[in-house]
C-alpha cells in the first residue's frame, strides 16, 4: 500500500471522525463563552445518539418509510432530546447556582442511566441498530478537482457539509453580531452585561442550550455514520470529553476547535484502523487505542498553560 | 439568669444540618426513580420492596450487599479526600483498574504456598502503589501545567482501560475463555474462610475491614494533621493557603495521589475479592458511584460509610428487580438524581434554612405574646433555648384558647 493510499483512506475516516467531536466542541464553546461550565457534552452526545437511535429504528421499521427522512426526522429528534437533557444542567447551573462540575457530572450519570432504561424498555436489550446509516456520496463537481477532491471531497457524508455549515454560522453568530458579543461578555464580565440591560441569565441559558443542541446533533452524526448503532455497555467511548480537550486545546475559539478537533479525528483514525496499514500493524491493539488518549493529554500539557478560558465561566451571577 | 463568661449570642433559628440535605437528596432520588417506575407502567412500591428483599433479605444477601459496599466506601473516600483540596477525582475508575490490575498480576504469580500474614500486605501495597501513580500523574498535571484535573483523570481512565486491555491477555489470560483473567485461587483473594462460612458464600471479604480501617486512617489525615489541615486549606482558598506559606502545587500532588491510592485499594477489593477475574473492555462503573457516595456523604468518613451502605443496597437489590419488569438500570438512574440534587445542595440547604427560620420566628412571637401575659419584663434575646420552647408552648396554648373564645 502506497504512501498516497494510505493518506486517502485516512482523511476521509478522519473527517468522519472530526465531526462529532467537533459538534461537541462547539456545543461546550457556546455554553463555556456565556460562562457555565459543561462538562456534560459527554451525556449529551449519547442522549443524541440514543435518542437518534430510537428514533430511526422505529421510523426505519415502517414500510416504504424514506430512510433518508427517517435519519434526518432522527438527527432532529436528538437535538431536540439533548436540549431538554442541557435544560437541567442550565437550570442547575443557572438558577439554583449549583457546583458545575459536579452538576455537569450528574448529567453524564443520568444520560447513560436513562438512556439505558429506555432502552431496555423500548427494545429489551442494551443495544439499538439502525438498518441503515447515510451512505458516502461524492460531492458533484468538486470531486472532481485532482488531490484535494480526492481527499475532501470524494465519497462524504452529508452531515458533515450540515456539521461544517453550523460550525461557520456559530462562528458568524458569536463573532459578527451584537447577540454573540453579549454571549461572549457574559462569560468574561456578566455584570457589565447586566448594566448594559440584558438578561445574564437568559444568555446562558440560551448558551446551555446550544451545547445540547449541536452535541445532540453530534452524536446523531456518530451513529448515522460511522457507528450504525446505540451500545450502552460502551457509550461514547470519552468522546464527549475528548471534545471538552479539544476546546481547551482550540483556546476557545472556532478556528481553534476545527485545527484541534480534526487533530482528534486523526488520533481516533489511527486508532480505529490502525491494523490496516502496515505502518502500525506490529503495534498491539492497546496501545493503538490508548494512542488519543495519551496525545490529548500532551496537547493538554503544551496548552493548558497560557489558558484563554472565559474569565467568568464556572461562576454562578 | 445564667450568665456565660463569654458574651452570649441571642437565639438564632437552626441552619440546615448536611445530614438534613443529604437526607432530602435521597428522598428526591427515590420520588424520581418512583416517577421513571410510573412512566413505564410498573408499581414503584413493589420495585422497592424488591430492592430491599434482594439486598438484605438473608445472611448471604447481607454478605454481598457489604462486598459491594466495601469498594463504594474507599471509592467515596477517594472522592472525598481530593475534594478536600478541591480537586474533582472522577478517575477513580482508572485507578480502580491499575490497582485491580497489579494485585491479579501479583496473585497470578506470587507462590501459592506463601503466608497470607506476608501475601495480602504485598498485594495491598502494590495495589495503592498503582492507584496513586495514577492519581500522581493528574495531580502533575494539574499543579505544574494547568490541566483540569477532571479532563485529564478521564484520559487516564481510557489508558487505564487499553493497559488492562492489553495486559490481560499478555499475563493473566484464562486459555479457555479468551476475554478474561483466569479465575483467582480464594486464597489468593482478599476473602476469608470463616467469613465465607460466616455469610454463606456471599462476596463479603477482608476488604470490608480493610475500608472501616481506611475511614478511620482519613478522619485522621484531615481532621488531626498538619498535612490535613494544609490540604483543607488549600481547597477552602487556594489563595490564600498559598500567602500562608502552604506549597499549593505540592498539596495538590499529593492530595491526588492519596486519592488514587484509596481508589487503588478499592479496585483491589473489587477484582481480588468480590470478584476474582477482570474482563477486557470493561470500566467499572464503580468509579462514578464514588462520587454519589462522597457528596451525599457530605465528603466525611462516617457520612460516607453510611452512603456507601445505601447505593450497596440499591446496587445490589436491584438484581431482584428482574422478575418485575422493571429495568436494573433503576438503581443507576436514582443515584444520578441523587448526585444531581447534592450539586444543588445549596438551595436545598436555604429551602430548609427558610423553613427553620419562619418556624423560629413564628415561636418567638409566642413567646412574646405568653411573655406579655405573664408581665414577664424580659427581652426575648435574653431567653435560652429551653425557656423559649416553654413560653412558645404556652403562647400557643393562649393563641388556641382565644380561638376558642
Amino acid at each position: 500500500m502506497g504512501f498516497w493510499n494510505v493518506i486517502t483512506s485516512i482523511i476521509p475516516s478522519a473527517i468522519a471522525y472530526t465531526i462529532p467531536i467537533l459538534m461537541g466542541a462547539l456545543g461546550g464553546l457556546y455554553s463555556e463563552r456565556s460562562g457555565v461550565t459543561n462538562l456534560c457534552i459527554e451525556g449529551l452526545m449519547l442522549f443524541g445518539v440514543f435518542s437518534a437511535a430510537a428514533t430511526i429504528v422505529k421510523l426505519q421499521a415502517i414500510p416504504g418509510f424514506s430512510f433518508v427522512l427517517a435519519i434526518v426526522i432522527g438527527i432532529a429528534v436528538a437535538a431536540a432530546a439533548s436540549m431538554l437533557l442541557s435544560l437541567l444542567h442550565a437550570f442547575a447551573a443557572i438558577n439554583l447556582k449549583a457546583n458545575q462540575v459536579i452538576s455537569g457530572t450528574a448529567i453524564n450519570m443520568l444520560s447513560t442511566a436513562v438512556s439505558l432504561f429506555l432502552a431496555q424498555t423500548i427494545t429489551g436489550s442494551g443495544n439499538i441498530t439502525i438498518v441503515r446509516g447515510i451512505i458516502r456520496q461524492d460531492v458533484p463537481l468538486l470531486s472532481r478537482i485532482p488531490v484535494i477532491g480526492q481527499l475532501f471531497f470524494h465519497s462524504t457524508y452529508w452531515t458533515t457539509w450540515l456539521c461544517l455549515l453550523l460550525w461557520s454560522g456559530s462562528w458568524f453568530l458569536l463573532y459578527k453580531t451584537s447577540f454573540g458579543l453579549r454571549l461572549r461578555a457574559c462569560g468574561e464580565h456578566p455584570s457589565a452585561v447586566a448594566s448594559a440591560g440584558v438578561s445574564v441569565h437568559r444568555m446562558r441559558y440560551i448558551g446551555v442550550l446550544a451545547s445540547g443542541f449541536f452535541s445532540g446533533i453530534g452524536g446523531a452524526c456518530i451513529l448515522v455514520t460511522y457507528a450504525g448503532e446505540y451500545n450502552a455497555g460502551s457509550g461514547i467511548n470519552g468522546l464527549g470529553f475528548l471534545a471538552i480537550a479539544a476546546l481547551i486545546f482550540g483556546q476557545w475559539k472556532p478556528l481553534g476547535i476545527l485545527g484541534s478537533t480534526f487533530f482528534f479525528g486523526l488520533c481516533m483514525t489511527i486508532a480505529n484502523m490502525g491494523k490496516v496499514f502496515p505502518l502500525f500493524q506490529g503495534i498491539p491493539t492497546g496501545y493503538l487505542g490508548m494512542f488519543p488518549y495519551v496525545a490529548t493529554l500532551i496537547a493538554l500539557v503544551f496548552s493548558s498553560r497560557r489558558s484563554a478560558a472565559p474569565l467568568a465561566s464556572g461562576e454562578p451571577f | 439568669m445564667r450568665r456565660n463568661d463569654t458574651i452570649r449570642r441571642p437565639l438564632e433559628a437552626r441552619k440546615a444540618s448536611p445530614l438534613l440535605v443529604s437526607l432530602s437528596a435521597v428522598i428526591l432520588g427515590i420520588v424520581a426513580g418512583c416517577f421513571f417506575i410510573l412512566c413505564i407502567g410498573k408499581n414503584p412500591f413493589i420495585g422497592f420492596e424488591r430492592i430491599l428483599f434482594g439486598a438484605l433479605s438473608n445472611v448471604r444477601r447481607i454478605g454481598n450487599t457489604l462486598g459491594m459496599s466495601t469498594q463504594l466506601i474507599l471509592i467515596g473516600l477517594s472522592v472525598a479526600f481530593a475534594f478536600k483540596t478541591g480537586l474533582f477525582n472522577i478517575g477513580a475508575s482508572g485507578q480502580m483498574l491499575v490497582g485491580g490490575l497489579s494485585g491479579s498480576i501479583l496473585a497470578f504469580y506470587l507462590p501459592m504456598d506463601m503466608p497470607r500474614v506476608i501475601y495480602l500486605p504485598i498485594i495491598i501495597v502494590a495495589s495503592m502503589a498503582a492507584g496513586a501513580l495514577w492519581g500522581f500523574i493528574s495531580g502533575l498535571l494539574k499543579a505544574k501545567f494547568n490541566v483540569h484535573e477532571v479532563v485529564s483523570t478521564i484520559m487516564l481512565n481510557w489508558i487505564a482501560y487499553w493497559i488492562t486491555y492489553d495486559f490481560i491477555p499478555r499475563f493473566i489470560i484464562d486459555p479457555t475463555i479468551s476475554v478474561k483473567s483466569k479465575p483467582i485461587e480464594a486464597v489468593h483473594t482478599l476473602r476469608a474462610a470463616w467469613l465465607t462460612d460466616l455469610t454463606q458464600f456471599s462476596t463479603m471479604n477482608y476488604g470490608f475491614f480493610l475500608a472501616i480501617l481506611m475511614c478511620v486512617i482519613v478522619a485522621f489525615i484531615l481532621n488531626k494533621t498538619t498535612l490535613g489541615f494544609n490540604l483543607k486549606a488549600v481547597g477552602s482558598n487556594r489563595f490564600c493557603a498559598e500567602y500562608a506559606g502552604i506549597k499549593v502545587n505540592r498539596s495538590i500532588i499529593i492530595s491526588m495521589a492519596i486519592a488514587g491510592a484509596l481508589a487503588g485499594l478499592g479496585g483491589l477489593t473489587y477484582f481480588c475479592g468480590y470478584s476474582n477475574i477482570m474482563e477486557m473492555g470493561k470500566m467499572p462503573n464503580e468509579g462514578y458511584d464514588g462520587i454519589a457516595v462522597a457528596l451525599l456523604g457530605n465528603c466525611s468518613p462516617i457520612g460516607i460509610f453510611f452512603s456507601a451502605i445505601f447505593f450497596g443496597i440499591l446496587k445490589m437489590g436491584r438484581g431482584s428487580l428482574a422478575a418485575t419488569g422493571i429495568p436494573t438500570e433503576i438503581a443507576d438512574t436514582i443515584i444520578a438524581t441523587i448526585i444531581y440534587f447534592t450539586a444543588t445542595n445549596v438551595i436545598l440547604a436555604s429551602f430548609w434554612t427558610g423553613i427553620f427560620r419562619k418556624s423560629f420566628h413564628k415561636k418567638e412571637e409566642q413567646a412574646a405574646a405568653a411573655m406579655a401575659r405573664n408581665g414577664d419584663g424580659r427581652d426575648i434575646s435574653e431567653l435560652d433555648r429551653k425557656e423559649l420552647n416553654s413560653l412558645a408552648r404556652e403562647g400557643k396554648r393562649l393563641g388556641r384558647g382565644k380561638e376558642e373564645v
